[in-house]
């Protein structure tokens, strides 16, 4: 197993204490059939301009900011600009000691010269997207990174001792259980602390929307996803979210604010923040974002303050989808009731089953702030 | 007006064969119409009526043609309208029968013209669209004769579109149509043979003074409405409506009396004065619905808008019935009454377009005779008050006496239509080497069911029908409840002959189970006669249900996506524990 550092060990501070910064790389060099994510193949050369316009909407924010508890670089693919720059854009902003830092990034980028950079520049964390271990799901996926080289990037980051996160995607078109099955025991063999297994979803406006007979089917991802929890379960990882399984203290701090309606700012073009209670979002093109940068002007394009019982409806909402679960006073006794195998009640809490969590829609809509 | 120079007439024709334009000659010829403002189908108002190439409501029209009145009186072109037919006829000395030259005469063109014999009305024939490379007269003339025994050197040959022959045919009009009889002096006998609301008249009525005067401003008796009303205008439509202070007998033309319902003054009505009033006339018949059917807003909000359209439609259109339903599936809606499947989807299509209103239809039905083991006879047209079949000695089911005109060729495929739609033959003869009467005996449940598509798509359209209502006889006529996780569904309840039950059931068990979402849990969807299940099939439980990622940028859509999905849930029917979204139900009963 990896070393581990330090700060990731630590357990979590208060969340009243906590903030995170999410920077946005809206950079790739293919776009990946699913994906509906602000990203772009042919802006390199934006990317200059772009992160350093980041660097200054961070140090524009900065004194307005408590210690910053948790950094999440995401894409795009962060891991396809020069680390350096990357690193740089959040410098004005004053990290919390012991600060969760983790980068996204694509297998093929991965050397041990770019980590030794990352682990200089403070981050604690790395996120494969290695999506499947098999060449013909990757295919399926309109993935472009070599397969060979997730065993290389895994190995790179053992050897300069940065704990690592997988994530994979379940349910692409001609994926077998038995392929799937190869993909988690593959991705197991890699020696992550983190697990993220996703079910191919169809955005609308992407190219896998605009193709049927490769949709997903619902029993198939179901069938996928009992079998990821049994075998992660198996060994050793836990379930603390529907999609996101980890060792014993390597849960991921940063989306851990996501749903536990934690304070966040967003960096960079589309990047979405939540502060004092309110929710917004920055401009969705590079170019719009660092036109407002460089004109001086707000890069947030809009955003909305939910009135209480919708915010608190909300954050019943997000806090169902983790191991803690919600009070359970937020059921009705008869819904509770009617959710029979999917919610289970310990200790005054409810909690999805593992039934619940791929209904957790069902459940969600009988909650009540 | 002198009597002898008066003729009543009728045109009766298929729906295609061409009486529209011959109206539309007639009025050029005779004058009644600027050339400028002539259009074509003049005397087809509604917009329906143009589109669809027929007549619902009627309109009757003067002319002068060589010193004389002719007055057309139209006719509904289909035989849901029968009756329509029979009081126009009435209302005439003779008519034009008008046959395509090129197709024949067609089965409720010859019903028609019996109707007419029957009546003792003068039949001048004539055979139209002589002009057509395909038209064959002489052949369909001989047929004529052979059919109605009008000799074939009796029938005229004319070209309504070209106006060929139309003078002769107005000129056979007056010298063999008898001209009407009556005394002016004799206490008013008037019928009424087609009344029709008009937002800025109220009901406008056609009228023809059988004995007596009709002058403006008498006070007026309905005899069936048992009525009074005071004759604020009195005229002739020349086309243009044109006041007359009286109409005297075997003159045709409106009356507006300050009426606001057509109920009040519908087709076979007499009207009579109030002072000095006269026998009714003979033939007055209550409008009876033959066909029913759930009419439901696609949107439940739609229901008082559906309301208000209804009550509007029915002034113009007495003849259908409409009644508050509420239905499990389908929410709140009106079960309506039709004189047939036309009738039914004209009302429907008016209610649509003139209301701007979105419904969806329940399977048709028809009014079952049930005699009960308690001795009672109870009229169900709803199969959802069907009696508990342990409840049921018997149940009887209106049939038809059908008539069907087809080329021979095709003989054998509407034989074994008849057959599966439980028919009984009662004669096929052959009018000639090339055209069969069939005559058969069908139970009109089996009619509503698109017989007539089927009839015009296994003869190419060759084949006419016409029927009419031919008593109730018992069946083996049983309901079949769809039920949903053991809860019926009102809406697909349907009442079949019991050898049809088994395939109606494995149709819309399988139907539905495309239609119905998954749930929590697994689904039966059965279909069974009383306490038998006949057919089952299963909605498996949902299993996923789940936004895989939920980060920063997902939570509002999450949330948003949420709410949409509590709101849909809000507005599903939930039967049986089942929730089902209305649209579900909409399409099943759309594949139907």
């Amino acid at each position: 197993m990896s070393a581990m550092r330090t700060a990731a060990k630590r357990a979590p501070e208060a969340l009243a204490q906590q903030h995170g910064v999410y920077l946005h790389v809206p950079f790739c060099r293919s776009r990946c059939d699913y994906c509906a994510f602000a990203t772009w193949t042919d802006r390199a050369h934006l990317v200059e301009r772009y992160l350093a316009a980041c660097r200054r909407q961070a140090a524009g924010a900065a004194p307005g900011l408590p210690a910053i508890t948790s950094v999440f670089f995401g894409g795009g693919t962060p891991s396809a600009v020069p680390p350096d720059r990357l690193l740089a854009a959040l410098a004005p902003l004053p990290l919390a000691p012991g600060a969760e830092v983790t980068v996204e990034a694509n297998p093929d980028d991965i050397t041990v010269e770019l980590l030794d950079t990352y682990l200089a520049g403070g981050v604690t964390r790395i996120s494969l997207g290695v999506q499947s271990m098999t060449p013909h799901v990757l295919a399926a996926l309109g993935r472009r990174h070599d397969p060979a080289s997730v065993a290389r990037a895994a190995e790179a980051a053992h050897r300069a001792g940065v704990p690592f996160n997988v994530d994979l995607i379940y349910g692409a078109a001609g994926e077998t259980l038995d392929d799937w099955a190869r993909t988690v025991d593959g991705a197991l063999e890699l020696g992550p602390v983190h697990v993220s297994a996703y079910a191919l979803t169809v955005e609308p406006g992407t190219a896998l929307a605009a193709d049927p007979a490769r949709h997903p089917d619902d029993d198939d991802q179901a069938d996928k996803y009992l079998l990821a929890e049994a075998r992660l379960t198996a060994a050793g990882f836990e379930s603390y979210e529907i999609s996101n399984w980890a060792r014993p203290g390597h849960r991921c701090r940063h989306n851990l604010l996501y749903w536990s309606s934690g304070e966040y700012l967003g960096v960079g073009c589309a990047a979405h923040s939540h502060r004092h209670g309110r929710r917004s979002w920055n401009v969705r093109t590079p170019e719009r974002y660092i036109a407002a940068v460089e004109g001086g002007r707000s890069v947030e394009a809009a955003g909305d303050r939910l009135p209480e019982a919708a915010r608190r409806v909300e954050g019943l909402q997000l806090a169902l989808r983790t191991r803690d679960g919600v009070p359970a006073a937020a059921f009705s006794r008869e819904d509770l009731q009617a959710l029979g195998g999917l919610v289970e009640v310990a200790d005054e809490r409810a909690r999805l089953t593992v039934e619940g969590r791929l209904l957790a829609n069902e459940v969600a809509v009988r909650l009540r702030g | 007006m002198q009597l002898s120079r008066i003729r009543n007439l009728s045109v009766v024709a298929h729906i295609d064969h061409g009486k529209t334009t011959l109206s539309d000659r007639i009025l050029e010829i005779s004058g009644a119409v600027d050339p400028r403002d002539m259009r074509a189908q003049y005397l087809d108002s509604m917009d329906l009526e143009r589109e669809r190439g027929i007549t619902i409501k009627l309109q009757s029209v003067r002319v002068n043609y060589h010193d004389h009145v002719l007055n057309l009186i139209d006719t509904p072109g289909h035989v849901d309208f029968g009756y329509e037919v029979s009081r126009s006829l009435a209302a005439c000395e003779g008519v034009v029968l008008l046959v395509d030259a090129a197709q024949g005469i067609e089965a409720q063109t010859l019903a028609n013209c019996y109707l007419a014999m029957e009546n003792d009305l003068e039949i001048v024939a004539c055979l139209n669209k002589i002009d057509l490379p395909a038209a064959e007269p002489d052949k369909y003339a001989k047929e004529i004769e052979n059919v109605l025994g009008i000799p074939a050197d009796d029938v005229l040959r004319i070209s309504a579109k070209t106006g060929e022959g139309v003078g002769a045919l107005l000129d056979a009009v007056i010298e063999r149509i008898p001209p009407p009889t009556g005394d002016p002096d004799a206490p008013l006998q008037g019928l009424i043979f087609d009344s029709h609301f008009d937002q800025y008249r109220g009901v406008v009525s056609s009228v023809r003074v059988v004995a007596g005067t009709l002058r403006t401003g008498a006070r007026l008796r309905f005899v069936q409405a048992g009525a009074v009303h005071d004759a604020d205008e009195v005229g002739v439509r020349a086309p243009v409506p044109t006041p007359v202070a009286a109409l005297g007998p075997g003159e045709t033309g409106y009356l507006i009396a300050g009426i606001k319902d057509v109920g009040e003054a519908r087709s076979g009505e007499t009207v009579t004065e109030a002072a000095r009033p006269a026998e009714p006339l003979a033939g007055y018949r209550d409008p009876k619905p033959m066909v029913f059917c759930g009419l439901f807003p696609v949107d439940g909000d739609e229901f008082p808008e559906l309301r208000d359209a209804l009550e509007k439609l029915r002034l113009n259109d007495s003849s259908f019935t409409y009644e508050p339903e509420t239905s499990g599936a389908l929410g709140f809606g009106f079960r309506c009454g039709f004189l047939g499947l036309l009738h039914m989807e004209i009302v429907r299509e008016r209610l649509e377009r003139e209301f701007d209103l979105s419904l969806i239809a329940t399977a048709p039905s028809v009014a079952y005779l049930v005699h009960t083991t308690r001795g009672e006879v109870v009229e169900v047209d709803n199969p959802s008050e069907m009696p508990a079949p342990q409840e049921i000695e018997l149940i009887e089911e209106p049939w038809l006496a059908v008539t069907i005109l087809t080329p021979a060729d095709f003989t054998g495929t509407l034989m074994d239509l008849c057959q599966t739609r439980r028919g009984e033959m009662q004669k096929l003869e052959y009018l000639s080497p090339e055209r069969v009467e069939l005559r058969y005996r069908v139970p009109l449940a089996e009619v509503v069911t698109d017989f007539f598509d089927q009839l015009k798509s296994r003869t190419q359209g060759y084949a006419s029908l016409d029927y009419e209502p031919a008593g109730y006889a018992g069946s083996n006529l049983v309901k079949v409840d769809v039920l949903l996780n053991a809860a019926p569904v009102d809406a697909f309840s349907m009442i079949v002959h019991r050898d049809k039950a088994d395939a109606y059931g494995r149709r819309m068990t399988e139907k539905l189970r495309e239609l119905i979402p998954r749930q929590l849990f697994d689904v039966p969807i059965q279909a069974a006669v009383g306490g038998r299940i006949i057919a089952r099939e299963t909605v498996k439980a949902k299993r996923k249900d789940v936004l895989a990622k939920c980060y920063g940028g997902d939570i509002s859509r999450k949330r948003k996506l949420l709410e949409r999905q509590k709101e849909g849930k809000k507005r599903m029917k939930s039967i049986g524990r089942v929730e089902v979204p209305q649209e579900a139900f909409v399409s099943a009963l759309r594949l139907d």
